[in-house]
């Protein structure tokens, strides 16, 4: 084996402008899928984390919330769930995963600046801001540029207004679009859109004797749900920032708030319930074990509940995930080709070249699949060389992008965070490419092997 | 050691068959130095190519050391010939990425056999055609002679019942052709073992035991030792 690969090395660099060309070729192939690999990963790790921040990785629903409850949330409520929390958090088969595991409850109905006179649907989220931070920590894979700068609710009534619900309600300045920070309560003749809704709203404040929401030293709102029995449930919150998701659909609808105000809106007087038990682990991987987990634990106890992963709960991560897989595998296939017959070509004109040798080598008594596979030894070796090649520099590329210091905006941000690409944490991507361009040269080798190995032995000999 | 019986051999190409060899039955017993000679497109290549199993009769039956080489499946001859038959070339076919130590002992690889056992034979051949201080050298730094010493090495160096050289001196001066034919009888003795080899040159006719003559696709005897039986 030693001999023959010392043999094919000393044809491969028989020809040294050919052989460069074909290295450069599956070189630049190899870095061209692993630069656009490094930067898949980097997007979709980026996305994850997002993901991850925002509603853990295993989310606990009452069966049928999934599919069915987004009407209704509160129809949908998970009762005890303090008891439920404390036992998924002891359980020996998930505590050792977990990182955080904090009730959300899910609100939709109309948020209004009384005093404006402005009112907007709203989707809301009811949430334990302590157990929110800590999830806003989590960083598995160090994407940097993604560090928690929105300081969390700290009062019982602060809530948190997407910055387009915020403009639309005119709790921001309108010449600031960009950042639409709250300002000052805008005094003028309310002119309720909702007149229903404002009338509910002017009982609430009634009954709780509570001043006028723009008498108060912040911004506030009102903020009317429906009961699952339909009764309707208004609280006064104060704004205590108006947030940009990076999303339209967010900005203009979400509000976030403490999970008492989501529970007093979505269940009145009655026993608070939570829509989901959201759970935050150190690991990524370690989600089936969890899951597998939840599922005994819920069977074995008896609960009325379901369980989905962060993939199931953000469809646009699975949709990247599968563009990115599309685009890769596209691409990937383009440079295959590209390699195959480039390769094909080089083989080719290697075998035209060495008709002789091959006759002579037969002579000599090398058998016909020694021919053959001499010929692919010596395509698999450009290919490694190649492949090779391309790892060290697309490594040296990376490590250049990394250090220039670029920004962006990916999708899921509203802000520009560090550009940058993963290719060490992509060990198996680097890994898949090498082997498999490695594979491919020499796969593509076999045609002009072949044909080197069926050569008849006297005719070959006349070609010297 | 030899027998040839009947054989011919005809190429065709579209419509037009050419024979290249008619009805040849030969025996050669034992080591010697056999000269084939003929005016060109007379049959002596296609005769050293049959007989080095290099291509197969279209009629008649070759057999090498009692074994129908004829019938043989291709990787069973192509091993019969890596164990028995040497070859010297015209252009000498030397590997150019091998050195003239390696063109040796590749030779060698294809019988299997063991690393020092080869290395032993190797050298032992290099220095018997008086390559020692050229070893190392690859065939771009040799002359034409000291290739074509090297490829009658190469030939030898498994111990063959049978050496064939086609045209071994036609690239060679008459110096160095000399010299080749000189080295090759005395490779033939010393390793006596069996040499055919074709030839234009009427002047190496006196190095032969035995000398053959083809024409038009026929083989006519020459000199004792060789039982030839032509159009029995």
């Amino acid at each position: 084996m030693m001999l023959d690969l010392s043999l094919a090395w000393r044809n491969v660099l028989r020809n040294r402008r050919r052989t460069l060309i074909t290295l450069m070729t599956v070189a630049m192939g190899a870095t061209a899928l692993l630069l656009l690999g490094a930067l898949m990963s980097y997007i979709v790790l980026e996305f994850q984390t997002s993901a991850v921040r925002r509603t853990g990785h295993l989310a606990v629903f009452k069966k049928g919330y999934f599919d069915y409850g987004a009407g209704n949330p509160a129809a949908y409520g998970i009762g005890d769930y303090d008891a439920v929390l404390a036992t998924i958090r002891s359980a020996p088969g998930i505590q050792p995963y977990l990182l955080v595991a904090t009730p959300t409850q899910i609100i939709s109905g109309v948020a209004g600046n009384f005093q404006a006179g402005t009112s907007k649907t709203f989707f809301g989220q009811g949430i334990v801001p302590a157990d929110r931070l800590r999830m806003r920590e989590w960083n598995e894979h160090r994407i940097s540029g993604l560090e928690v700068n929105a300081p969390p609710l700290s009062r019982a009534n602060g809530v948190a207004v997407g910055s387009g619900l915020g403009r639309i309600l005119q709790l921001c300045d309108p010449r600031q679009a960009a950042g639409c920070a709250p300002r000052a309560a805008v005094q003028r003749a309310a002119a309720p859109v909702d007149a229903e809704a404002a009338d509910l709203i002017q009982l609430r404040q009634r009954e709780v004797g509570a001043a006028p929401a723009a008498a108060q030293d912040r911004q506030a709102i009102e903020l009317l749900s429906a009961s699952a029995t339909g009764a309707p449930n208004v609280v006064s919150a104060v704004v205590e920032r108006l947030d940009t998701h990076g999303s339209k659909d967010l900005d203009d609808n979400l509000v976030v708030m403490p999970l008492p105000i989501a529970q007093q809106l979505a269940y009145g007087r009655g026993a608070p319930r939570v829509t989901a038990l959201n759970l935050q682990l150190k690991r990524t991987e370690d989600i089936p074990a969890v899951r597998a987990a939840l599922r005994q634990l819920i069977q074995s106890n008896g609960l009325d509940l379901e369980v989905r992963d962060f993939v199931e709960l953000n469809a646009m991560y699975g949709q990247i995930q599968a563009f990115f897989s599309f685009l890769f595998g596209f691409i990937a296939l383009v440079i295959v080709v590209i390699v195959v017959f480039t390769i094909m070509n080089t083989m080719g004109m290697s075998v035209m070249e060495r008709v002789g040798e091959i006759g002579t080598a037969r002579a000599l008594g090398v058998q016909r699949s020694s021919v053959r596979n001499l010929f692919v030894l010596e395509g698999g070796l450009q290919g490694v060389l190649g492949a090779t090649l391309g790892v060290l520099l697309t490594m040296l590329l990376v490590a250049l992008v990394n250090a220039a210091n670029l920004h962006w905006s990916p999708p899921t941000s509203a802000g520009e965070i560090p550009f940058k690409l993963y290719l060490f944490g992509s060990l198996p991507l680097m890994a898949g490419v090498w082997f498999a361009l490695t594979c491919v040269a020499a796969l593509a080798s076999l045609f002009p092997a072949h044909r080197a190995s069926r050569m008849m032995i006297v005719d070959a000999l006349r070609h010297v | 050691m030899l027998q040839l019986d009947n054989v011919s051999k005809t190429f065709r190409s579209g419509t037009i068959s050419v024979h290249a060899l008619r009805d040849v039955t030969l025996t050669l017993d034992g080591p010697g130095f056999t000269m084939i000679s003929g005016p060109s497109g007379s049959g002596k290549t296609t005769l050293l190519n049959l007989i080095g199993t290099l291509d197969r009769p279209s009629q008649g039956t070759i057999r090498i050391d009692g074994k129908d080489v004829g019938t043989m499946p291709d990787r069973a001859l192509t091993r019969f010939r890596a164990d028995h038959i040497g070859f010297i070339f015209q252009s000498f076919n030397l590997m150019p990425v091998l050195s003239a130590y390696e063109n040796v002992e590749y030779a060698l690889l294809q019988t299997g056999m063991p690393a020092h056992e080869r290395r032993r034979r190797t050298n032992e051949l290099i220095e018997a055609v008086g390559l020692a201080s050229h070893a190392a050298h690859r065939p771009n730094q040799l002359s034409g002679g000291q290739r074509q010493r090297v490829a009658i090495a190469r030939a030898l160096v498994k111990r063959p019942l049978l050496v064939l050289a086609d045209e071994p001196t036609a690239n060679l001066d008459s110096a160095n052709g000399r010299a080749i034919v000189e080295l090759m009888r005395d490779m033939q003795r010393r390793f006596d073992t069996a040499f055919i080899f074709s030839t234009h040159d009427p002047m190496l006719l006196g190095h032969a035991d035995r000398v053959l003559t083809t024409l038009d696709g026929k083989v006519t005897p020459a000199a004792a030792g060789m039982e030839l039986v032509h159009d029995a």
